[in-house]
């Protein structure tokens, strides 16, 4: 059984459809990469399975481990072992980073978890998760929060971009020890060098994945710009 | 038990020791409705006190140069429903000195209660004042509370204050503070206020930076749920060259809350500048959506994000 399954999701926002019968399967303990141009619905897709306001499907169905979670809101999906590392991760005034490493049901240490993201903890641990952070240090210490969690399924959001952004090698760090303790992870990304870590990674483009494989195989179609649904036309409008 | 002992215990409950009363190296004054009920001096700490019509007058003055290395802890309240405490305060706080005033009002019972503190601060040339001032009202909400302080800071002097009242009802809240700030000054006054039911929120909070390279910042952080009124005005004047103000007023509103913010600037000489941000609203949707992502209820959530914002 999938832990995941998307089974013909559409979704549309302000008259524009986004998610055109998109469907997606993943596997428990599998990292999966989701590659795609930017306004291919990555991120809109992130924020349906997460459950997140606004983001319910118009039709089609979610399962995540044999259990339809369409209705379920966002803490019940967390309950049942969903989390996300948001793209622009939100800022807390007056919550440390301690405290924040140990919201839910947390299984690591944080002090091991910021030590994945390549934190020192002795210098982060009492700082507040607000805008003193840099962008880098924020989406750091998001990692470190899903690490922290050891979800049964991590969605990781671009967790590459941005200025400051954390080193393939870093990423790299994290998905092997989401991987090690058992999470699956889907794994939002432009970089192809980031989605060969992946075990398989799919291609969305026009709202709907065009095509599964291995990473090397969807990364080289990315490359080109191509996909097999709309021959570079909305590919290329990036 | 006796006034003291029932005041002591709301200090208790809202957080503080007591046991600090008793440490010598600590200095004190506790005031019980109208009465003085204990006090201890240190040297270079001069404190006078007097009984008024309405409650206690202190003078408390800080001699040149002497640097406290523990905080006053001042403590007033009124342990009855009903009552009235008025507080006249004039501190001085000569050249070079310095020290932390934490003041701990407790009105546990208030049903009809009314507290009025008029302070006038003068800090000296290079002295440092730190004020805390934490409430703690019970929960009837019977309680008017006016806040009142003029302070002056001489030529690179700094004062902070930093006023809450995060803890059981608020009642009705009116400060109005006014702070002038010479030449290298350093003002900074935060407070932060959670209001309930009916209670109501006035803060005015005005800013005057007067001196060469003086600054200032007004920092305010209200959060308000049911029928309760937050009114917040933050005032920052820039008149000299190099003079920095900024105003921050974040407020969080709930049910049928209403809050408003109206921060003013006013600059009147060209190399000053005074900035100013408000904000306003329900709970941050990316910041509810972040923390139920780590399985916290819409309820949890928004307790983390108030809590951390009140401090």
């Amino acid at each position: 059984m999938n832990l995941l399954e998307l089974c013909d999701i559409s979704y549309s926002a302000t008259g524009r459809e986004i998610l055109t019968g998109l469907s997606l399967s993943i596997k428990a303990g599998e990292v999966h990469a989701l590659l795609g141009t930017n306004g291919t619905g990555k991120s809109t897709l992130a924020s349906m399975i997460m459950g997140c306001h606004g983001f319910q499907p118009a039709s089609g169905e979610i399962f995540f481990n044999g259990t339809l979670i369409n209705d379920l809101k966002i803490h019940e999906r967390a309950r049942l072992g969903i989390c996300m590392a948001w793209q622009e991760p939100a800022r807390f005034e007056g919550l440390r980073v301690r405290d924040y490493l140990t919201l839910g049901t947390v299984t690591e240490e944080p002090e091991s978890s910021l030590r994945l993201v390549g934190l020192e903890p002795s210098r982060y641990l009492d700082r507040m998760v607000d805008r003193s952070l840099s962008g880098g240090e924020r989406k750091r210490i998001e990692l470190a929060s899903v690490l922290a969690l050891r979800p049964k399924l991590a969605i990781l959001d671009e967790p590459d971009s941005g200025i400051d952004m954390l080193s393939t090698d870093d990423i790299i760090r994290v998905l092997e020890r989401l991987r090690n303790g058992g999470s699956a992870v889907l794994l939002i990304t432009h970089r192809d060098e980031i989605a060969a870590a992946a075990d398989r990674a799919s291609q969305i483009c026009g709202g709907r994945i065009v095509s599964t494989g291995s990473p090397g195989q969807i990364a080289a179609s990315f490359k080109t710009r191509k996909c097999i649904s709309c021959d570079g036309e909305v590919c290329n409008d990036e | 038990m006796n006034e003291f002992d029932e005041l002591m215990t709301a200090l208790g409950a809202a957080g503080g020791d007591r046991a600090i009363l008793e440490d010598p190296a600590t200095a004190h004054i506790v005031v019980v409705g109208k009465r003085i009920v204990s006090s201890r001096n240190l040297p270079g700490l001069e404190v006078e006190a007097d009984a008024t019509e309405g409650g206690v007058r202190l003078k408390i003055r800080l001699r040149e140069g002497i640097q406290l290395a523990t905080p006053v802890h001042t403590c007033f309240g009124v342990v009855h429903r009903e009552g009235e405490q008025q507080i006249e305060i004039e501190v001085v706080l000569e050249r070079n000195s310095s020290a932390r005033f934490i003041a701990h009002c407790l009105f546990p019972k208030a049903e009809h209660v009314r507290h009025i503190m008029d302070a006038h601060i003068e800090i000296g040339e290079g002295a440092s004042m730190g004020y805390q001032e934490r409430h703690f009202h019970g929960p009837h909400g019977g309680i008017e509370v006016i806040p009142r302080a003029v302070v002056r800071i001489g030529k690179g002097g700094r004062y902070s204050s930093d006023f809450t009242l995060t803890d059981g009802r608020v009642g009705s809240l009116d400060i109005d503070y006014d702070v002038e700030a010479a030449e290298d000054a350093v003002v900074e006054l935060t407070a932060r206020v959670f209001g309930h039911g009916s209670d109501t929120i006035r803060i005015r909070e005005r800013v005057v930076l007067d001196g060469e390279n003086a600054r200032g910042i007004i920092k305010t952080r209200i959060a308000v749920e049911d029928d309760a009124l937050a009114e917040v005005t933050g005032i920052t004047e820039g008149n000299a060259a190099g003079a920095r103000g900024h105003v921050d007023c974040m407020e969080i509103i709930r049910d049928r809350a209403v809050a408003k913010a109206i921060p003013i600037v006013s600059v009147t000489n060209p190399q000053a500048k005074v900035t100013h941000e408000a904000a306003i609203g329900s709970v941050d949707k990316h910041q509810m959506e972040t923390l139920m992502a780590h399985g916290l209820t819409p309820e949890e959530a928004v307790d983390v994000i108030v809590k951390g914002m009140l401090g």
